[in-house]
C-alpha cells in the first residue's frame, strides 16, 4: 500500500514537473542548463552543503524546484553512483526507470545498485518546508498559497518578511490573510523592527493561543525591547493561565482515558471473578489473545484486500469475542468447573493455563512484537479548546462505555442475564427452580473471556501486541475489580475511573513510578477500611 | 518409619534427578567444542533474547560449514535462563561445570550480566555481553562487543546539538541502572557544553509503563519555551511501543521535537506502523539497513537460515557477530580454548564489523565501533543520517567524577580492569595488599 | 516447659525430618569436601549451592505452608517476606566488600558511587554487622508482616481479597526496589559479593557452610512449625482455617492466632531469603515478583499443604524440574510447568503427601497424622462450595 502510495507521488510529482514546463511560463523560468548543475549539487557533500544546495535552487525561483524538493524531502531522489545525476525514479524491483528532474526526459532504467538515495534529515526537512513556502507563496492555488502561509508561520524565518509582504498585499483570501498576518507578525517579533510594529504585532501572536503562542511569546521575550517586556510577560501570563485550567482539564482526560483502558482490561474479570467467583489469572491471556486475533485479521487483510484496512477492527471485534469466548468456555468445562467453591485453586489452576497460553502464543507468534496498525480513524489527534485529545484514546472511551452499557444490558434484560444473577445470588435455589446452572457458568465464563477478548483488540491499538501483553494488566485489573467491590459492575466502572484519574494527578507530582506504588499502598489501606470493596453486595444472599 | 520412607523417597528422588539431568551431557562426546548460549527464551526478556538465540546457532552453522574450530566441530549448549536472573547465574555455573563449555555468549539485561559475573570470575570462563549498557565495569573474563556509554548516547547527543540546533533537553528513560547512568552521564556533559539546568528534564517511568499520555503532553510543554528541544529516550524494550504510538497520536514531528533514542531497533519498530514517526532518531552502532557488502552477505545468510525473507537484524545481533569471530580467532590464534591463553590472545584481534569498519578488541575488554545515527523510515528501517569514526569503548565515563580517575587494562604491566590513574593502584587491590 | 513443648512437638515425623536433614548437612559438604575429585560418591562443586537452594526454598514454602495449609491465610506475597530477608543479607554482604570494590569506596557499595551518593543512607547504617544484619533479618519482614496482618486481620479481610492485597503488597514493594532513588541498587539488586564472616564467598568450604546452615536452618524451621502446629494454639490455627467465625464466636480472638502465625511465617521467610542470597550471589527486585510468590503456592501445593513434609516435598521437587527443563528443554518450561498448576489442582488436591496417605489409607489402617491433613475440599470451602461467591465477612 505505502508502495503504491509512493508510486502515485511520484507519477504526481513527474506530472507537476510537467505542467510547471509548460503551462506556467510566466513564472521565473531558468535555462535547463543552468538548472541542471544546481540539482545535481544536491546530491555530494553533508547536509550543510545539501542545504547550501537548496538555497541556490530557491534562488532561481523555478516552480520545477517545488516537487524537487517534495520528493527530496519524501526521500524518493536518487543520485547515479557513477554519473553522479540526480534523478526521479519509477517502478520498483532490481532495476528502475530514471526520469530528468528538470526537463521530465526518460532517462532508461539501471540496477537499482546502480542508484543512491540522496540522504536527507529532519533539519533539510524544515528548509524544505520554508523553502516550498517560499516558492508557492505567490500560487495561483489558494490551497497552496494556504499552507505556503503555515509553513512560513512554523518556521518563522524573519528573512521571509519581504516575500509575506507582497503575500498580503495580493491575499484576497480573508482566511488566507489573516494566516499571513500572523505569520508577519511573529516574525516582526523576531526582527528588530520598530516599537509600534512590534507592539501591534503582539495581540495577532497572543491570538494564536495555546501552547504555540507560548512558545513563540517566550522565545520573543528574550530579544524584545525593554518597554515592550512587560506586555509580552502580560500576554505570557495570561496565556499560562489559561493553560494551566486547560492542563488540570487535560488531566481529567487522560485519567479518562486511562480509566477507559483499565475498565476494558477489567469488566471482563468482574464477571468471571466478581459474578462467578473465579479467580481468572488467565484473564490477561484472553486479552492478549483478543490482540493477536487483531493481528491475524490485519495480517490477512494486509495479503488479500489492502482496501479494507480501515474495517479491519470491526472484522477483529466479533473474531476476537468468539474466539476468546471459546476458549473460555473449553477452559471452564475441562477444568474450572471441577473447582467451584475453591476459588483459591482456581486461581493456580488458571495460573498455570496463562503459562500454557503465554509459552503457546509465543511458539507460534513468535515472542517479539507483532505490527498491528490504527486504521485512519484511530490515528492523529484533534484540538478541542485548549485540549487535545488523540482518536485512539477517544475511541478507546467510548468503546468502553458501549462494552459497559451493553454488559449492563444483558446482564439486566437479558434471561441469560436473569439467569446469571440467580445462579450468582444462590446457586442451589436456582438449581432447583430448574435453571442449568452448568450451562450457566459455561456462559458467564465465555461471555467474562469474550469482553477481555474484546478489550484486546482496543489495547492492541495503544500498547505492543507480545506474549507479555495480559501480563502488564492483570494485577491492575484485580486491583479495580476489588478496589470497586466484587459481583457489581458499577463498583467496576466506578473503581477503573477512580483508579485511573488518581492516578493521573499522582502522576505530576511524584512521577510514574512513585505514583503507581501510592495507588497500589492506597488500595491495601482501602481494602482495610471497606473489606468488601467501593459497592459491597449487601443482604442476604451473600452470607454464606 | 513410614514417614522416613518418603522422606527419603522424596529428597532422593529430587537428588537423582538434578545429578541424572545435570550429569548426563556431561557423557557427550569430547571431539566437539562445545560454546554456550545463555539467553532468555520464556518470561519478559525473551521478547529480545529468543533472536540472539538463534543468531548464534546460526553463527555456529556458519563456522562448522566452514570446517569447524581447531579440527573440531562446534556445538551449541542452550539453556534458558527463564528472565530470572539467579537462575541466570545457576545456569551459566551448570553449562561451565556440567556441560563443560569454553565460552558462553549471552545475556541481555544488567541485571543477568551482574549475576554471572561472579561465576565467570570464580570459574575462570568467558563470556561475551552482545547489549549496550551503562559502563562502569571491565571484568576479566566478561568482553563487552555492546556499547558504552561513550559508543552511543554522547556521539547522538553531539549530533542533536551540531546539526539541529538543539538547546534544551529531556531526558526520558525507564526506571533502572542504565538509564540512570547513562543520563547520569549526560547531565554532566550537557552541562559541560554549556546546558543550563532549566533546560535539561529528566523523567523517569516503571518497566513495561503503557500510558504515556501524561509524559508526551509534558514533552510537549517543555517543548513550547521557545528553544529547540529533543528527547533523548532511555526508554526500554516493551515500554517502546505504547510510547512512540503515544508520539505518533499526539503529533509530536521529528522536525519539531526529535527524540533519539538508544534501545529501539528494527525488533522494536516491527511492533508498530512508523509511518508518522519518519524522522526520529536512534543511536546504534549497527543498522540492517547500512549498505555495505558484508551487511548485505550476512542478512541474506542469516534470512536463509531462519527461512524468513522478513526476519530484521539489529545491533546486538552485529555485537554477536563481532564477539564471536574475535573468539574464534582468538582460540585459533591460541591454538587452544583454554580460558587464560584466549584471553591473552584476544586483545588487539581485529575482525571487520557489518558496517565496513574495524572491530578491535580492547586492552579493557571492549571494542572499538562506529556510531550511527539513523532517522526512522516508513518501512520500519533506519536511514543513517551521521556515521562517525571508530569510537574505542570507554569502560569506566570521563563524564563521572568517581569514575574519570579509573581506566581499565587487560594487558600487562596493569592487568587490571579497575586502575586508579591517581593512586596508581587497582581499585580495591590496596586494600588488599594493605591487608 | 520449654522442653515439655518440643518434646510434643517432636513426635515422630518431625524427629526423622530433622535427623534426616542433619545428616544432609553433614553427608553433603562431607562428600564434597573430603572425597578426591573424581570419585563416584563426590557430590560436585556445582551441586552444593544448587542443593542449598533448594533448600532455603523449602524453607519459603514451609513458611507459606504454616500459613495457607494450617491457617487458611493464601498470602501471595510471600516472596516479599524471603526477598526483604534476602537484602539485609545482601546489605551486609555488601558492606562486607568495604574498599575492595571498583571504586575502592570504603564505606559506599558501588552502585552509590558512580550515582553519585555521597554518604549512606541511614538505612545502611549498622550492616556492615553480622549480627545486626541478622537481626534485621528478621526483624524487617516480620515488622512488615506485624502491621500488614494487624491491619488486614483486624478488619477481616479474608479470602481472595487478602490474596490480592498480598499480591499488591509485593507487587508495590518490586517497584519500589526497583527505583535507584531507593537505594537498593535498582534492577542490578546487590551483588558482587566477596565474603561472609571472613571466608571467601566463593570457597568451597563456604558453600559447604552455607549448604549446612540451610540444612540445619530448615530443621530448625521444621521444629518450630511443628511444635507451633502441634501446640494449643496450632488447634486453634487449623480451627480458624476450618472455620473461621464459628472459633471466633468460640471466643477465640482470631486475628491474633492469624497474625501469630503470619508473624512467624515472615521469619522464616526472611531467614530463608538470608540464606538464599550468599548461595545464588545476587539478590534484586526480580524476587518481589508476583509471579514468583505464585510459584512458591504451587510448590506448597504440589508436595501437600496442612503437612509438615509435603511443601519441603513439593519445593524440592518443582525446583529440580524447573532446573532440568530449563536446560533440557528450555522451550518447554512453561509447558510443563503450567500443566504442573493444573493437574495438582484437579488431581492431588492434597499434593502428593496426600497421594500417598490415600494409597497408604487404601492398603492399611489410616494413620494418625491423616488427621492432621486437611480433608480436600476443607470444611470452610465445603460450606461455601454451594455458592462460589468468594467468602464474605461473617
Amino acid at each position: 500500500m505505502i508502495g503504491a502510495a509512493m508510486t502515485f507521488s511520484r507519477l504526481l510529482a513527474t506530472l507537476v514537473v510537467l505542467l510547471g514546463a509548460l503551462l506556467v511560463p510566466a513564472h521565473a523560468q531558468t535555462a535547463d542548463t543552468t538548472l541542471s548543475p544546481l540539482v545535481d549539487a544536491l546530491a555530494p557533500g553533508s547536509f550543510k552543503d545539501r542545504e547550501t544546495a537548496i538555497a541556490a535552487l530557491v534562488a532561481t525561483e523555478d516552480l520545477r524546484v517545488v516537487p524537487l524538493l517534495q520528493t527530496l524531502a519524501d526521500g524518493d531522489l536518487y543520485v547515479g553512483k557513477t554519473d553522479a545525476k540526480v534523478v526521479f525514479i519509477t517502478g520498483s524491483g532490481a532495476t528502475l526507470g530514471r526520469i530528468d528532474p528538470v526537463t521530465a526526459a526518460e532517462l532508461g532504467e539501471v540496477p537499482k545498485a546502480d542508484l543512491e538515495k540522496v540522504k536527507v534529515n529532519n533539519g533539510l526537512r524544515r528548509v524544505i518546508r520554508t523553502a516550498i513556502g517560499q516558492l508557492t507563496l505567490l500560487s495561483d492555488d489558494p490551497a497552496t498559497r494556504r499552507s505556503a502561509a503555515q509553513s512560513i508561520l512554523r518556521d518563522a524565518d524573519p528573512a521571509n518578511l519581504e516575500l509575506l509582504d507582497s503575500g498580503i498585499s495580493a491575499e484576497a483570501d480573508p482566511a488566507i490573510l489573516q494566516v499571513m498576518q500572523t505569520a508577519r507578525a511573529v516574525l516582526t517579533l523576531k526582527t528588530d523592527a520598530t516599537l509600534e510594529d512590534k507592539t501591534a504585532a503582539l495581540p495577532l501572536v497572543s491570538a494564536i493561543g495555546g501552547r504555540d503562542a507560548l512558545t513563540l511569546l517566550t522565545a520573543a521575550l528574550a530579544n524584545a525591547p525593554d518597554e515592550l517586556k512587560p506586555a509580552i510577560q502580560a500576554s505570557i501570563d495570561g496565556l499560562a493561565r489559561d493553560r494551566a485550567v486547560w492542563d488540570a482539564a487535560q488531566n481529567v482526560w487522560y485519567g479518562i482515558s486511562l480509566g477507559s483502558v483499565l475498565l476494558l482490561a477489567a469488566i471482563g474479570l468482574a464477571i468471571t471473578f466478581g459474578v462467578m467467583g473465579v479467580i481468572n489469572m488467565a484473564h490477561g491471556e484472553m486479552v492478549m489473545l483478543g490482540a493477536y486475533t487483531t493481528f491475524v485479521v490485519q495480517e490477512t487483510i494486509r495479503r488479500y484486500s489492502p482496501e479494507l484496512f480501515d474495517y479491519s477492527l470491526a472484522i477483529a471485534l466479533p473474531l476476537a469475542f468468539l474466539i476468546t469466548a471459546l476458549i473460555g468456555i473449553a477452559i471452564e468445562r475441562g477444568i474450572i468447573r471441577w473447582l467451584y467453591g475453591r476459588a483459591l485453586e482456581t486461581l493456580l489452576a488458571t495460573w498455570g493455563i496463562s503459562l500454557i497460553l503465554q509459552q503457546s502464543v509465543r511458539s507460534i507468534f513468535g515472542p517479539t512484537n507483532r505490527l498491528v496498525g490504527n486504521p485512519s480513524w484511530m490515528s492523529g489527534s484533534f484540538d478541542l479548546g485548549g485540549l487535545s485529545i488523540t482518536w485512539s484514546r477517544l475511541w478507546i472511551v467510548i468503546f468502553a462505555l458501549v462494552v459497559f452499557v451493553t454488559l449492563l444490558l444483558v446482564l439486566k434484560r437479558t434471561a441469560l442475564g436473569l439467569q446469571m444473577r440467580a445462579v450468582t445470588q444462590n446457586r442451589r435455589m436456582a438449581s432447583a427452580m430448574g435453571i442449568r446452572t452448568p450451562f450457566v457458568d459455561a456462559m458467564t465464563f465465555g461471555l467474562g473471556s469474550g469482553v477481555a477478548g474484546l478489550a484486546g483488540v482496543a489495547l492492541s491499538q495503544i500498547d505492543n501486541v507480545s506474549p507479555n501483553l495480559g501480563q502488564g494488566y492483570i494485577i491492575d485489573s484485580f486491583m479495580v475489580v476489588v478496589f470497586g467491590g466484587v459481583g457489581n459492575l458499577w463498583g467496576t466502572f466506578v473503581g477503573a475511573l477512580t483508579l485511573g484519574i488518581a492516578n493521573k494527578f499522582l502522576e505530576p507530582y511524584v512521577g510514574a513510578v512513585l505514583g503507581k506504588i501510592l495507588i497500589l499502598v492506597l488500595i491495601i489501606l482501602f481494602i482495610q477500611r471497606r473489606p468488601r470493596g467501593l459497592f459491597a453486595l449487601k443482604g442476604r444472599s451473600v452470607e454464606a | 518409619m513410614t514417614l522416613v520412607n518418603r522422606t527419603l523417597a522424596g529428597l532422593g528422588l529430587g537428588v537423582a534427578m538434578t545429578i541424572g539431568a545435570i550429569a548426563v551431557p556431561a557423557f557427550a562426546q569430547d571431539e566437539t567444542i562445545k560454546v554456550g548460549v545463555l539467553h532468555s527464551l520464556s518470561g519478559t526478556m525473551a521478547i529480545s533474547e529468543t533472536t540472539l538465540k538463534d543468531t548464534m546457532l546460526f553463527l555456529i552453522d556458519e563456522q562448522n560449514k566452514k570446517g569447524g574450530l581447531l579440527g573440531k566441530q562446534l556445538e551449541a549448549a542452550v539453556v534458558d535462563p527463564a528472565s530470572d536472573w539467579p537462575l541466570f547465574a545457576e545456569k551459566a555455573r551448570e553449562l561451565i561445570e556440567v556441560n563443560d563449555v569454553v565460552a558462553v555468549f549471552g545475556g541481555w539485561t544488567s541485571s543477568s550480566r551482574k549475576a554471572v559475573l561472579p561465576v565467570f570470575e570464580e570459574l575462570n570462563s568467558i563470556l561475551f555481553y552482545p547489549v549496550q549498557y551503562e559502563g562502569e565495569e571491565s571484568q576479566r573474563n566478561v568482553f563487552y562487543t555492546g556499547a558504552a556509554p561513550n559508543q552511543q548516547a554522547i556521539p547522538a547527543v553531539d549530533y542533536l546539538m551540531e546539526n539541529e540546533g538543539v538547546e534544551r533537553w529531556v531526558l526520558a528513560g525507564t526506571d533502572y541502572v542504565y538509564p540512570q547512568t547513562t543520563n547520569k552521564i549526560l547531565e554532566q556533559y550537557l552541562k559541560d557544553k554549556g546546558v543550563a539546568a532549566e533546560d535539561i528534564m529528566i523523567n523517569y517511568t516503571p518497566f513495561g509503563h503503557s500510558d504515556w499520555q501524561t509524559i508526551v503532553t509534558d514533552i510537549k510543554n517543555f517543548g513550547s519555551a521557545g528553544k529547540k528541544t529533543a528527547v533523548v529516550s532511555t526508554i526500554n524494550g516493551d515500554a517502546n511501543v505504547p510510547f512512540y504510538k503515544e508520539l505518533a497520536n499526539q503529533g509530536i514531528k521529528a522536525e519539531d521535537i526529535p527524540v533519539v533514542a538508544f534501545s529501539v531497533g528494527e525488533e522494536e519498530l516491527a511492533g508498530f506502523d512508523t509511518t508518522p514517526l519518519v524522522g526520529h532518531l536512534a543511536a546504534w552502532n549497527y543498522f540492517q539497513s547500512v549498505d555495505t557488502p558484508e551487511n548485505a552477505a550476512f542478512i541474506a545468510a542469516w534470512q536463509a537460515f531462519m527461512n524468513n525473507p522478513d526476519k530484521v537484524t539489529n545491533d546486538p545481533m552485529e555485537a554477536h557477530v563481532i564477539g564471536f569471530n574475535l573468539w574464534v580467532q582468538a582460540v585459533e590464534k591460541a591454538g587452544t580454548t583454554d580460558t587464560d591463553a584466549v584471553l591473552d590472545a584476544i586483545i588487539g584481534l581485529e575482525t571487520p564489523n557489518l558496517t565496513g569498519g574495524i572491530a578491535t578488541m580492547l586492552p579493557n575488554h571492549h571494542i572499538t565501533k562506529p556510531v550511527l545515527i539513523g532517522e526512522i523510515q516508513a518501512d520500519g528501517q533506519f536511514e543513517v543520517v551521521s556515521e562517525s569514526d571508530l569510537v574505542p569503548g570507554d569502560a569506566w565515563s570521563d563524564f563521572l567524577p568517581e569514575s574519570k580517575v579509573i581506566e581499565a587494562d587487560w594487558t600487562a604491566p596493569i592487568s587490571c580492569g579497575n586502575y586508579n590513574t591517581e593512586t596508581k593502584s587497582c581499585g580495591g587491590s590496596t586494600a588488599v595488599a594493605a591487608q | 516447659m520449654l522442653t515439655q513443648a518440643l518434646f510434643r512437638a517432636l513426635d515422630k515425623k518431625a524427629i526423622w525430618l530433622v535427623a534426616i536433614l542433619i545428616a544432609v548437612a553433614v553427608l553433603v559438604p562431607a562428600s564434597n569436601l573430603l572425597l578426591p575429585n573424581g570419585h563416584p560418591l563426590r557430590l560436585p562443586n556445582y551441586a552444593v549451592p544448587l542443593f542449598g537452594k533448594y533448600l532455603t526454598f523449602a524453607m519459603l514454602a514451609l513458611a507459606l505452608d504454616l500459613v495457607w495449609g494450617y491457617c487458611g491465610i493464601l498470602s501471595l506475597g510471600h516472596g516479599a517476606f524471603f526477598a526483604i530477608g534476602g537484602y539485609a543479607m545482601g546489605m551486609y554482604l555488601m558492606r562486607q566488600i568495604g574498599n575492595r570494590g571498583v571504586y575502592a569506596n570504603p564505606i559506599l557499595p558501588d552502585f552509590m558511587v558512580f550515582l553519585n551518593w555521597k554518604e549512606l543512607p541511614w538505612y545502611w547504617y549498622g550492616f556492615d554487622n553480622f549480627w545486626f544484619a541478622m537481626l534485621m533479618v528478621m526483624l524487617v519482614p516480620a515488622l512488615l508482616a506485624f502491621v500488614f496482618g494487624f491491619l488486614a486481620f483486624r478488619s477481616r479481610v479474608t479470602g481472595v481479597y487478602l490474596s490480592i492485597i498480598t499480591q499488591a503488597m509485593t507487587y508495590a514493594l518490586l517497584l519500589a526496589f526497583f527505583r535507584n532513588d531507593m537505594g537498593f541498587g535498582g534492577n542490578n539488586g546487590l551483588t558482587d559479593f566477596k565474603e561472609i564472616l571472613g571466608a571467601p564467598i566463593s570457597a568451597d568450604t563456604t558453600r559447604a557452610a552455607l549448604f549446612a546452615a540451610s540444612a540445619i536452618a530448615l530443621a530448625l524451621a521444621i521444629l518450630v512449625c511443628s511444635m507451633v502446629v502441634n501446640s494449643k494454639l496450632g488447634k486453634v490455627m487449623i480451627a480458624v482455617r476450618d472455620a473461621e467465625s464459628r472459633t471466633r464466636f468460640l471466643g477465640y480472638r482470631v486475628e491474633y492466632v492469624k497474625l501469630f502465625a503470619f508473624v512467624v511465617s515472615a521469619v522464616i521467610a526472611g531467614i530463608a531469603g538470608a540464606l538464599y542470597v550468599p548461595q545464588v550471589g545476587i539478590i534484586n527486585p526480580g524476587e518481589f515478583e508476583p509471579s514468583n510468590s505464585i510459584e512458591v503456592v504451587i510448590w506448597t501445593a504440589v508436595g501437600g499443604r496442612g503437612t509438615i513434609i509435603g511443601p519441603i516435598i513439593g519445593a524440592i521437587l518443582v525446583n529440580v524440574g524447573k532446573s532440568y527443563f530449563t536446560g533440557a528443554f528450555p522451550e518447554f518450561w512453561l509447558f510443563a510447568l503450567g500443566a504442573l498448576f493444573v493437574v495438582t489442582t484437579l488431581f492431588l488436591p492434597k499434593g502428593i503427601v496426600g497421594l500417598i496417605g490415600q494409597y497408604r489409607s487404601l492398603t492399611t489402617r489410616r494413620e494418625q497424622h491423616d488427621r492432621s491433613a486437611p480433608a480436600a475440599p476443607s470444611p470452610a470451602e465445603v460450606e461455601s462450595s454451594a455458592d462460589p461467591q468468594p467468602k464474605p465477612a461473617e
